[in-house]
């Protein structure tokens, strides 16, 4: 009794918060902890089945793993750079687009409510299964949404003749490098504007959160449209960008082909180390893409409060 | 020659006329709305079209007989429609019994959810304790770092359940709970279920932005921690329970990931047995076409699909307000 007199209370409220936190923390330790680890150990050995598929044993075999993956192993290395830039190119776009969204979206007009929804259907229905059926029917009723960029360039079902189009805009003398971004771009726009369902939600409440008291100033002041959008609107949603970009990096990772190529190594081809060590390989990749674009767009954020 | 000179002096005029001069400002200043407006139309019609074009063709397909199917001619509007789809799809998916289980499986697991993150995250929020800020990261690198750089530990880890070898103490065997939904119900039990980390982050949020008056005013009447947070926090925190509650009833229903790593029977969990349907169907059923089994899959993805939408189509404020007031955002 005496012993529990002492506790002060901030020691009491303490032991009450771990206490609260307790279920995720053993949680943390049990399944991503000791998993972390686990991962790495199996990624430095072999891993031998045993009969009856239940159970195995590690062998030891140092960075022989790595070897195999970074120097024989035919697809990893061409994936995980495909995988990669297809993220440099994607999350600039959806960023970009759930901005102009939200931009449309925030002025009231009728039935704001019901293209709202609209826009947040793909979130609702992000099951696999739905997906892939979905990605079908796009390109059976599609005609003009092509689902790759092959298809919007040989797209002659539609009896339009794309590249035709192709060729008049790039006689425009832009550089080929921006031109092909942009094809890319278009072609990719059902995929796009698939993933941004999030995004814009977000964006739309960053909006709606800047004081109205600014955009009274500037108008007063007599900046246009333009500049208000640059010198108010901008600077105020910058701290969402970050979220977005984290949120889109991890969202697009988690169902990019590396992502699928190390879980079939491991539960197809049953190569656990190998398949261990491309999880953990494009793991530290992604994080240190997210470390470098964290670092270089928070140093440009603006925080209002 | 007199009639130039004519409209020179007329347009001299009415540029110095202000009445005019406004009318023409305001002509200016409508048909920039318009545009405006003409340009908003189109591309939101055009976004909207993307996203619900396939789902329109994917519901009018289901209905498509097989002259349909056949006769080219026919575009979205099926001339012979009929239930057929529905039928056998509804038979083969075993839909109300599946469904049931689904709906069991996914509400029990939003329950721990709303529970276990809502703890945490008031956890997080309210009490002060030795490396909190270490820990408040971890659960920031839990949302970031994909499920499948741990899955395989998971997974072996289930295979033979034996945390610090309790359970083969006391039944004399190791458990494999591959195949039952088990490890689901573990795993979400202990913080780490589908998005929790998300979640966790969503009601941490929210608490924090809670006056610290109320549980001041509790405290002082006399209520403990335990008594402050499930009868005063909880109640206060309805908005960010919904949203988390419909996040992972949805997400959690939609999921196939988890359900195929553990193998939980497609009996329980509905997103997966609609990936077999269509092969089931051509296999019982002898349709071989795979264009018309395809149309046999789309009405079991109608039939998947239904009680999502009309969660959504009921709740559908609720979570964009949720996703835009509780916190994610901020």
């Amino acid at each position: 009794m005496k012993k529990r007199k002492k506790l002060t209370l901030s020691r009491k409220r303490a032991i009450v918060g771990l206490l609260f936190i307790s279920p995720w923390l053993i949680g943390f330790i049990l399944f991503y902890l000791r998993s972390l680890i686990m991962t790495v150990k199996f990624g430095v050995s072999v891993a031998t089945l045993q009969d009856g598929g239940v159970g195995y044993t590690l062998t030891y075999t140092g960075l022989s793993n790595f070897k195999e993956l970074f120097t024989s192993h035919p697809t990893f290395k061409p994936v995980l750079t495909a995988s990669m830039l297809d993220m440099v190119v994607d999350v600039p776009l959806i960023i970009f687009f759930s901005i102009f969204v939200a931009l449309l979206l925030n002025k009231k007009f009728k039935g704001r409510t019901f293209v709202r929804a609209v826009f947040f259907l793909p979130v609702i229905l992000n099951s696999e299964a739905i997906q892939q059926a979905i990605a079908l029917s796009t390109q059976l009723i599609g005609g003009g949404i092509a689902s790759s960029p092959d298809e919007i360039i040989s797209a002659t079902s539609t009896g339009v003749n794309i590249d035709y189009y192709i060729g008049l805009f790039r006689d425009l003398a832009i550089p080929d490098a921006v031109f092909d971004y942009i094809i890319e771009a278009v072609a990719q726009i059902s995929s796009i504007i698939t993933a941004s369902g999030v995004q814009i939600i977000i964006f739309i409440a960053a909006l709606q959160a800047v004081p109205s008291s600014l955009y009274e100033v500037s108008k007063i002041e007599g900046a246009t449209g333009y500049e208000t959008f640059w010198k108010v609107t901008f600077p105020m949603i910058m701290p969402l960008i970050l979220t977005n970009i984290v949120y889109t990096v991890v969202d697009n990772f988690a169902n990019s082909e590396v992502v699928q190529l190390s879980y079939n190594t491991i539960f197809t081809s049953k190569d656990y180390g190998l398949g261990s060590l491309m999880s953990l390989v494009s793991m530290v990749v992604v994080c240190l893409f997210l470390v470098i674009v964290c670092g270089l767009i928070s140093k440009k954020t603006f925080y209002y409060n | 020659m007199e009639l130039v000179q004519k409209y020179k002096t007329e347009i001299e005029k009415l540029k110095n006329d202000k009445l005019f001069e406004n009318k023409r400002k305001k002509y200016v200043r409508k048909s920039k709305e318009a545009l405006l407006w003409l340009f908003r139309i189109v591309i939101l019609v055009g976004i909207c079209y993307v996203i619900l074009g396939p789902l329109i063709g994917i519901i009018s397909s289901s209905f498509f007989s097989d002259s349909d199917f056949a006769n080219k001619l026919v575009y979205v509007i099926p001339q012979n429609p009929t239930m057929e789809r529905y039928r056998l799809a509804w038979l083969r998916l075993d839909y109300i019994k599946t469904l049931g289980n689904s709906m069991a499986y996914v509400l029990s697991l939003m329950v721990i959810q709303v529970v276990i993150c809502s703890m945490v995250g008031y956890g997080f929020a309210r009490f002060e304790f030795p490396l909190k800020k270490l820990l408040f990261g971890l659960v920031v690198v839990m949302i970031v770092i994909p499920t499948h750089t741990v899955i395989l530990p998971i997974y072996v880890t289930f295979q033979e359940f034996d945390p610090l070898g309790l359970i083969s103490l006391i039944t004399g065997k190791v458990p494999n709970y591959l195949g039952s939904a088990k490890p689901m119900f573990i795993m979400t039990l202990f913080g780490c279920g589908l998005r929790s980390g998300l979640y966790i982050y969503i009601f941490n949020q929210f608490f924090r932005g809670l006056p610290k008056e109320i549980e001041e005013a509790a405290f002082v009447d006399g209520a403990g921690m335990w008594y402050t947070y499930f009868r005063i926090m909880l109640v206060n925190a309805i908005p960010s329970v919904l949203t988390v509650a419909i996040f992972s009833l949805v997400w959690q229903y939609n999921d196939t990931f988890f359900g195929n790593l553990f193998n939980i029977s497609p009996d329980i969990v509905i997103s997966r047995k609609i990936t077999t349907l269509q092969q089931t169907i051509s296999n019982v059923d002898k349709i071989m076409t795979p264009g018309i089994a395809r149309l046999y899959l789309y009405a079991g993805i109608v039939l998947v699909i239904l009680p999502v939408i009309i969660v959504y189509v009921v709740l559908q404020k609720r979570f964009i307000e949720g996703v835009e007031r509780s916190g994610i955002v901020g």
